[in-house]
């Protein structure tokens, strides 16, 4: 074997330039591929208006959202009085009813408060902020509807009571601390000291220029601090509002209204296990749990019953279509019946049943059945069956003749033909492509449950459109993850048993 | 499989009677072999059993939490059916084509003028239409990224052109998650970001699609045939050049038949997550349907069903053109 240097390698290069470099069209081929590709993405770009839709996203507001999945708000909001504060928290805190924090420190004085009458005489937690915002001027403040109840017989008379109040508090987030006082706020943030003056009702002035962690729009307006992932706080005129967020979720077992709430887990299995009946009615085993399931603000009872649904629609939306298309595909077969009409007639019903998208078949079956798992049943079974039946019957056009000859040959009936001579043979491929939809499907379903076909897909749909309750859609995300991968590695377990470890796909 | 092993046991218990008794080693192998039917008989209809009642819970439990009962729904099945046929036959080529309706009366039922988008003076594009191409749009661009992106990262998750061990363990999860996160949660976040339009149900497309093509890509170039690249191995090729010079040419049909499957796919994707406030023509239809527009519900059935249809045949013929009759038929899936 004669072998060449690079030089004549080179040589032979350079005697046929054209062989070696490809013709015109090869050459510029890609190149005006790539070119179509760029000016599609540039006209898709202005389509959609990519550019203005991602400057005027809310990007603030998105990272908010994403650290919402992971983590919680506290938020109290210091209202400031003549000379006190009032801290309240929102009706639904994550810390209970009457919160406690650690990170908030306060001192208390005796002064004079201005009361909207004798009877409203309730803590700062009752009285929300608002009260304090009608007393300016001296006048009576419009008074809530706790302190209506208290006093039912005409407008109340504002009047000065000594009484302890807090004058001072201390708030920690994270490496940060605000030292809130009537008339002042202090922020302090590594070395950095913004002082705050607040004009009650009127204006908040800073002391020095704002660090970079401050920002205020216009001079005496509200200033808002931000701490980063710890929180973030927002001084106006009347009121601190503060966000400390905590890493987890909140509350995960038992919301604020159970017994077992806030208690440490050792605690909580010693109750279970040994403590007397909280409740004279049930067991506190059964009370715990029936805590759990009935969580407010996780709703694990409804969330599980709904990704149950989910399950079910994906399951038996798979096997009814996989029993339909089944006898269908054997008709469908060219080969198996010898009837044209039927084949094509039966090809072109799968075809149809296919093509109109399971999203169409979701919405007609909510309107037939109603909002629920018959719809979304519905639907899988529709499209999944014009899938299967083109699938089984394209399957059954390519099987082995001579199987089904040496069945014949003994002289079998024309259904015992099929059953040992065709079934044997195709069984596992239809059960395997079977599988591979159902864990498909099992997606799926939970895309078209947020059209009104039932399922955990609705229930995520609503969690993300209220913007409150990212760490729902977390939750359940992690539930549909689970079930996805287990159910991948059960159904792709069967199919390789099926399979024989071959062939994967079908 | 089973049966005919049965057959075959009832031919042997007939004809063992007629037979002398067994030696010692016969009866052996008879009893364990009577044993092992048995067992599968019985794994047979336990397997049969559970799958009963797994079906039958399923479909109890389906009915008893649905908002009406199937028995009760049923009857009126086909009222809802007579509720979408529009007054003439004409009612659906107007929708379709947005010309003006004989019943007019002011109301969103028939006033498919109102949605024509003028390219010039006088030439219109009716609404539907414009809707589904905007939907394709998503889709196209959609898969067109995913089909960048993942062919980017398949070669990093392949076992035989091993980069790092822990890369690859990396890029492969991460695809995992891309693929297995539901489509509708990265659609509602970003529709939460970006308020309502095309763009949040396109990057929710693209995601699913980097996850579900790198897959496939990366279990096509396993396959690949090595020896072009231990020929440019051996010439002194960097990975870069080994990977484009050797294993792209082969394995491009696949990963060209797998993107137009996945084209496919992302077209019934995106009509989907349109429904759920994507835009579109699956918001078309979802509000229509809801608002009781018969006409116009059969014009975007009629265009959704003619545009997948065709998408369809378009993108089999060419992947039969592209990979020769082993085209990958393989309808949608994750």
């Amino acid at each position: 074997m004669s072998t060449l240097s690079t030089a004549e390698v080179d040589e032979i290069a350079a005697r046929h330039v054209a062989a070696f470099s490809g013709s015109l069209r090869h050459r510029v081929t890609g190149w005006l591929l790539a070119a179509g590709i760029v000016a599609y993405l540039a006209f898709a770009w202005w389509f959609f208006a990519i550019g203005t839709v991602f400057a005027g996203g809310n990007w603030d507001i998105a990272g908010n959202y994403l650290a919402d999945w992971v983590s919680y708000e506290v938020r109290p909001d210091v209202a400031f009085g003549d000379n006190h504060l009032e801290i309240s928290y929102p009706r639904f805190s994550p810390l209970g009813d009457d919160p406690q924090p650690g990170w908030v420190t306060t001192e208390s004085a005796e002064v004079e408060v201005t009361k909207a009458g004798a009877g409203g005489s309730g803590g700062g937690m009752q009285s929300s902020s608002g009260s304090f915002l009608g007393t300016v001027g001296g006048k009576p403040a419009p008074t809530g509807g706790a302190d209506a109840a208290d006093a039912p017989d005409g407008p109340a008379l504002p009047e000065l009571v000594r009484e302890e109040a807090v004058v001072r508090a201390m708030v920690e987030i994270g490496a940060a601390t605000l030292d809130i006082r009537p008339g002042q706020v202090v922020a302090t943030r590594g070395g950095d000291e913004l002082v705050l003056d607040i004009r009650r009702n009127e204006s908040v002035d800073a002391a020095g220029p704002l660090p970079a962690w401050a920002s205020q729009r216009a001079p005496g307006e509200k200033v808002i601090l931000r701490f980063g992932f710890a929180g973030r706080a927002e001084i106006e005129d009347d009121e601190v509002k503060i966000r400390h967020r905590f890493w987890g979720w909140e509350n995960f077992l038992f919301d604020t209204r159970s017994p077992f709430w806030g208690k440490p887990i050792g605690e909580v299995m010693t109750l279970v296990a040994f403590g007397e009946r909280i409740d004279p009615l049930m067991s506190n085993a059964a009370l715990a749990w029936n805590n759990v399931v009935n969580n407010a603000e996780w709703q694990h009872g409804d969330v599980w019953l709904k990704l149950l649904q989910t399950i079910v629609m994906a399951f038996a939306g798979t096997v009814l279509a996989t029993a339909l298309a089944f006898p269908l595909a054997f008709a469908a077969a060219r080969n198996i019946m010898p009837n044209r009409i039927a084949n094509q007639l039966l090809k072109r019903l799968f075809d149809f049943l296919r093509s109109v998208d399971m999203l169409i078949w979701a919405l007609f079956f909510t309107r037939a059945f109603g909002p629920g798992p018959l719809a979304g049943i519905s639907a899988i079974f529709f499209t999944d069956t014009g899938t299967f039946g083109k699938l089984y019957s394209e399957t059954l056009e390519n099987i082995d003749d001579k199987q089904r000859e040496g069945v014949r040959s003994v002289g079998a009936s024309p259904a015992l033909v099929q059953r040992y001579g065709v079934v044997p043979q195709i069984l596992p491929v239809f059960l395997s492509q079977s599988l591979y939809f159902w864990e498909s499907n099992t997606r799926s379903a939970t895309i078209i449950g947020a059209v009104g076909a039932g399922g955990i897909g609705l229930k995520l749909w609503e969690a993300m459109r209220t913007n409150q309750d990212w760490e729902n859609v977390a939750y359940m995300v992690v539930l549909i993850l689970i079930v996805v991968f287990v159910f991948d590695g059960f159904s792709s377990a069967i199919r390789h048993r099926l399979m024989g470890g071959g062939l994967q796909r079908g | 499989m089973i049966s005919p092993m049965r057959a075959q046991k009832s031919i042997s218990m007939t004809t063992t009677t007629h037979f002398p008794a067994l030696s010692e080693a016969g009866r052996t192998v008879e009893r364990h072999w009577r044993e092992l039917a048995g067992r599968r008989r019985l794994h047979t209809i336990l397997g049969l059993v559970l799958f009963t009642v797994a079906m039958g819970g399923s479909l109890w439990f389906a009915n008893a939490t649905n908002a009406g009962k199937f028995w009760d729904r049923l009857p009126h099945f086909f009222d809802f059916i007579s509720m979408l046929v529009p007054r003439d036959g004409m009612e659906v080529w107007r929708a379709l084509f947005d010309l003006p309706s004989p019943y007019d009366d002011g109301s969103l039922k028939f006033n498919y003028p109102e949605g024509r988008v003028y390219l010039t003076e006088t030439l219109y594009l009716p609404e539907y239409f414009y809707k589904m191409i905007e939907t394709l749009n998503i889709a196209a661009v959609s898969t067109l990224i995913g089909f960048g992106a993942g062919f980017c990262l398949c070669f990093l998750a392949a076992k035989n052109l091993a980069v790092n061990r822990w890369l690859r363990f990396f890029v492969r999860r991460f695809m995992e998650v891309l693929r297995a996160f539901p489509e509708i949660v990265i659609a509602g976040f970003f529709l939460a970001v970006f308020s309502l339009g095309a763009v949040p149900a396109m990057l929710a497309v693209t995601i699913h699609t980097i996850g579900a093509l790198g897959k496939m890509f990366f279990e096509v170039v396993e396959n690949a045939d090595m020896r072009a690249e231990e020929g440019l191995r051996a010439a002194g090729g960097n990975w870069i050049e080994r990977v484009w010079f050797s294993i792209v040419p082969q394995v491009m049909p696949n990963f060209l038949s797998y993107g137009l499957l996945r084209f496919e796919i992302n077209v019934r994707a995106s009509t989907i997550i349109g429904a759920v406030g994507g835009g579109g023509i699956g918001e078309a239809l979802r509000l229509s349907i809801s608002r009781g527009h018969e006409a116009k519900t059969l014009a975007i059935v009629l265009l959704l069903f003619t545009t997948i249809v065709a998408v369809d045949q378009f993108s089999a013929w060419l992947r039969k053109r592209i990979v020769g009759a082993q085209a990958f038929d393989f309808g949608r899936g994750g």
